[in-house]
């Protein structure tokens, strides 16, 4: 009993210790400090001309000859949630700085109504401050992904510029990320009113097209769908080019194995860090969470094979004594 | 003169055969599983079939285990079970020492078998441990990995997850050194092959 006691304690002492070796979810790199929000947006004032209309479910529209005024129902896809938008990745923008000054005029002139909506590369593309994000090799990567190939697909889909916030450099909570990640696919993929705008395909079902899964809901709870739909890119942090759905991932020991794809993936950037610091491969995911024939601990390993082996040589040797003894 | 006594009734027997059955599947594709190769290395099963045979074959143990406690509640079973603290650690000491020296010379067994007394002390404590211990923390915290979402997320900053693995694993690594070790003194009868009859016949057998 002792011994059991003894081996259990010894067993959680390692996981104990191993914590403080854990990664960090952040990028020491930048400062997380930043006080986002509306009252620290320089423009706000400014801002507000185009949210009184753009920021509400309805905007007033009024006549000013015959003298009426109405409510209509602002299109979802010129609202503009303010909360989402002081805090998402461009919080500090002014609308001017990507639209054009001529909206300021109400009704919005046609050939403002027109322009030519700014692309991710047109601010971030081939900038030094920039420059480790690899935005022009996520362009790449997405030209040649599958939704590349649907017409009126863009950046903005899934990375809405009013909303997007950056995530998996700044998230302190892993699932809080994959849920905020899926839920970006499932915008459309698990919505049939915003599918059926870009493509004539039919419904797809989530649920039982991955009903393959052993423990489904897990699965969708603890990795992003990228994990399984993009192609490994090594050199940028999160890939883009989504793959056909006959090329997904389906080999379970593609991520259930010591030198699980998910350390390419969804813990790439913290095995990064991690290998950096401490230098042992899987320790990353050791603490934060857990998969099933990827998580291995080389002490518990040598610590079973040590004692599996020695019942197994007093196995031998008692064997031995009693042939020898046999008479 | 060879002495018969019948202590293994049918249910026992055949609890007996199914736990062994689902133990050895259990060990194999637990350790299959834990071991995953990729593509590149080797498997001992493929993961998804070892998912699916280790997980039906622990849902049958803990129906087999469930028939376990209820024979030895409603039948005189449990009275092998039952552990005395006078002279505990003697006994065992005793045990032990007839394994290691005495059976080589030809001692007498010191706690010979009978109707009242089925298992030596060493047998008692390691089944006692094995199934009174061991089986209810494999089952509930192989429950809790086939339903993660009813565990603790977080306990002192580590994963629920993973301490309910690296509990189950170690049951079941412990469990797996006593299937080995128990498989080894079944042989330990008159001869090897004897008392693995007797969990076929139901008959305990010795020369006295």
């Amino acid at each position: 009993m002792k011994i059991v006691l003894a081996f259990i304690t010894t067993l959680l002492s390692v996981i104990l210790l191993t914590e403080n070796n854990g990664p960090v979810l952040q990028d020491p790199e930048e400062d997380f400090q930043i006080q986002k929000g509306i009252e620290n947006n320089l423009f706000a004032e400014d801002n507000e001309k185009c949210l009184v209309c753009h920021g509400e479910p309805y905007f007033e529209l009024t006549d000013t000859i015959q003298g009426i005024t109405q409510n209509r129902l602002m299109c979802e896809d010129y609202h503009i949630d303010r909360d989402e938008y002081y805090h998402s990745n461009h919080w500090s923008f002014a609308c001017t700085d990507c639209h054009s000054y001529d909206l300021e005029i109400f009704p919005h002139p046609t050939s403002a109504r027109l322009e030519e909506p700014y692309h991710c590369n047109d601010c971030h593309g081939y900038d030094e401050q920039y420059a480790q994000y690899q935005f022009e090799e996520i362009q790449e990567e997405y030209l040649e992904s599958t939704h590349a190939e649907i017409d009126g697909f863009s950046c903005w889909k899934c990375h809405d510029p009013h909303s997007y916030e950056i995530n998996i450099r700044n998230s302190t909570k892993l699932e809080e990320t994959i849920l905020y990640d899926n839920n970006i696919c499932l915008e459309c993929h698990a919505n049939y009113d915003n599918f059926q705008l870009l493509t004539n395909r039919e419904e797809i079902v989530i649920v039982e097209s991955h009903n393959w899964l052993p423990n489904e809901s897990a699965h969708f709870t603890s990795v992003r769908c990228i994990e399984c739909h993009t192609e490994i890119n090594d050199s940028i942090l999160v890939a883009h080019k989504l793959l056909p759905k006959d090329k997904a991932v389906k080999r379970c020991t593609e991520c259930h194995t010591s030198d699980s794809r998910l350390l390419a993936t969804l813990y790439k950037f913290q095995s990064r860090e991690f290998r950096a610091n401490v230098g042992f491969v899987n320790g990353v995911i050791f603490n934060q969470s857990y998969v099933i024939g990827a998580n291995r601990n080389i002490i518990l390993n040598i610590f079973s094979f040590i004692i599996f082996g020695g019942v197994i040589l007093i196995i031998v040797v008692h064997t031995f004594f009693r042939i020898i003894r046999r008479n | 003169m060879a002495r018969r006594l019948y202590l293994y009734p049918v249910w026992i027997r055949l609890w007996h055969l199914l736990n062994a059955l689902l133990f050895l599947i259990l060990i194999f594709t637990g350790i299959s599983m834990q071991f995953a190769g990729s593509e590149r290395s080797f498997s001992l099963i493929r993961f998804d079939q070892a998912v699916v045979w280790h997980n039906t074959s622990a849902i049958i143990l803990t129906f087999s285990y469930v028939v376990f406690i209820l024979g030895n509640i409603f039948t005189t079973n449990s009275r092998h079970y039952r552990i005395k603290k006078d002279n505990f650690w003697s006994d065992l000491f005793t045990q032990l020492k007839f394994y290691a020296f005495g059976m080589f010379k030809k001692e007498k067994h010191p706690f010979p078998v009978t109707y009242e007394q089925k298992f030596n002390p060493l047998q008692k404590i390691s089944y006692v441990l094995a199934m009174y211990v061991g089986m209810p923390v494999i089952i509930i915290t192989g429950f809790g990995l086939l339903f993660p979402e009813i565990l603790v997320q977080q306990f002192f900053g580590v994963s629920g997850l993973l301490i309910t693995d690296i509990l189950h694993i170690t049951i079941g690594f412990i469990l797996s050194v006593f299937m080995a070790i128990h498989i080894y003194t079944c042989t330990l009868g008159d001869k090897p092959t004897t008392l693995f009859k007797s969990m076929i016949s139901g008959y305990h057998e010795e020369h006295e």
